[in-house]
């Protein structure tokens, strides 16, 4: 997968953040602030302008500029780690032209640990990790197995309460809502069959 | 001198709990906040962050203190890279004061991170 691989993933996770942007947004309203869509929305917007700006050389100069962009622009908790997890992304696959699948199963592990590490967060507290973590487990199959199994992640954050964030705060009230963190990862991985 | 960054997601909140601090303890050891993100709104900014540490960075290092969410997240990415600056476990407000009365008196980096922390174990009912 060359550099172009992964400016068409960027640019479908962009699109469907775009056209996802309320639905994330009401997802956030039942257990957290109600800004997710429209945070990721603007960040990836962003993201556009700065890979327009500066057409990237490698895997890793889009990955990274993706990270840097969000830390900078989301203003929510959604942005250090989403920007963490696309920095450790490029961070990862490191100056080459082209990356392996293999390779980049092996940067999504060290994305999801550095992440895990970032928000002090484990599989089942109802967070991004909760699609993230299955994903990296099939991600060496297919990126169809790796989408499969983080959509399904997703969708099984609705029964859990919530342990981390804002959610975290309602306890059992935050339990028959889909995580909305979880969901737009399961977004994003989804988007890699796509590019 | 130590300085210290108080991140919080309300730009007004940031403001008026380091003009609290400077009511309290003094205006010996540098302060500054950074709150709200970059338009304004309810959220956190690394450039304001980074702006912040850099105002208060005498060379002695740098306490932030955060209130919450992304305000946790937001310090934690900025330190991964400056050894310098250490983000303190503490109240907010409480935390603040503590530390800055003891950054005043010329404290290490240590020292002011221990008193922020302190004030976590302090009762206010007992």
């Amino acid at each position: 997968m060359d550099t172009a691989f992964f400016l068409r993933w960027i640019a479908v996770v962009t699109e469907r953040v775009r056209a996802d942007r309320d639905h994330l947004t009401d997802l956030d309203r039942a257990i957290g602030d109600a800004d997710h869509g429209a945070n990721l929305d603007r960040g990836f917007t962003a993201v556009e302008e700065a890979l327009a700006a500066k057409p990237p050389e490698t895997p890793a100069d889009v990955l990274t500029t993706t990270g840097t962009t969000l830390i900078r622009k989301v203003g929510g908790a959604s942005g250090p780690l989403y920007g963490t997890l696309f920095r450790t992304l490029g961070r990862s696959v490191g100056d080459v032209p082209e990356v392996s699948r293999e390779e980049l199963a092996e940067a999504f592990a060290q994305a999801l640990a550095a992440v895990m590490k970032l928000g002090s967060a484990q599989e089942g507290d109802k967070t991004m990790i909760d699609a993230l973590a299955p994903a990296v487990q099939e991600m060496r199959t297919s990126f169809d197995a790796a989408a499969r199994a983080a959509l399904d992640g997703a969708r099984a954050t609705t029964p859990l309460r919530a342990r981390k964030g804002r959610a975290s705060y309602l306890g059992d009230r935050s339990i028959g809502h889909q995580d909305p963190g979880a969901t737009s990862m399961a977004l994003m991985i989804d988007a890699l069959r796509a590019a | 001198m130590v300085g210290i960054v108080l991140i919080s997601h309300s730009a007004g909140l940031a403001e008026e709990a380091v003009a609290l601090a400077v009511g309290i303890a003094g205006e010996d050891a540098p302060i500054r906040p950074a709150g709200g993100t970059d338009d304004g709104d309810l959220g956190t900014s690394l450039t304001k962050l980074e702006e912040a540490v850099a105002e208060v960075d005498q060379g002695d290092g740098v306490v932030v203190i955060m209130d919450l969410g992304s305000a946790v997240l937001t310090a934690r990415t900025f330190i991964e890279d400056r050894a310098d600056v250490v983000l303190a476990d503490a109240p907010f407000v409480e935390g603040a004061i503590n530390a800055l009365v003891t950054a005043g008196t010329g404290a290490a980096l240590d020292e002011v991170v221990a008193a922020a922390e302190e004030a976590r174990t302090i009762g206010k009912l007992c």
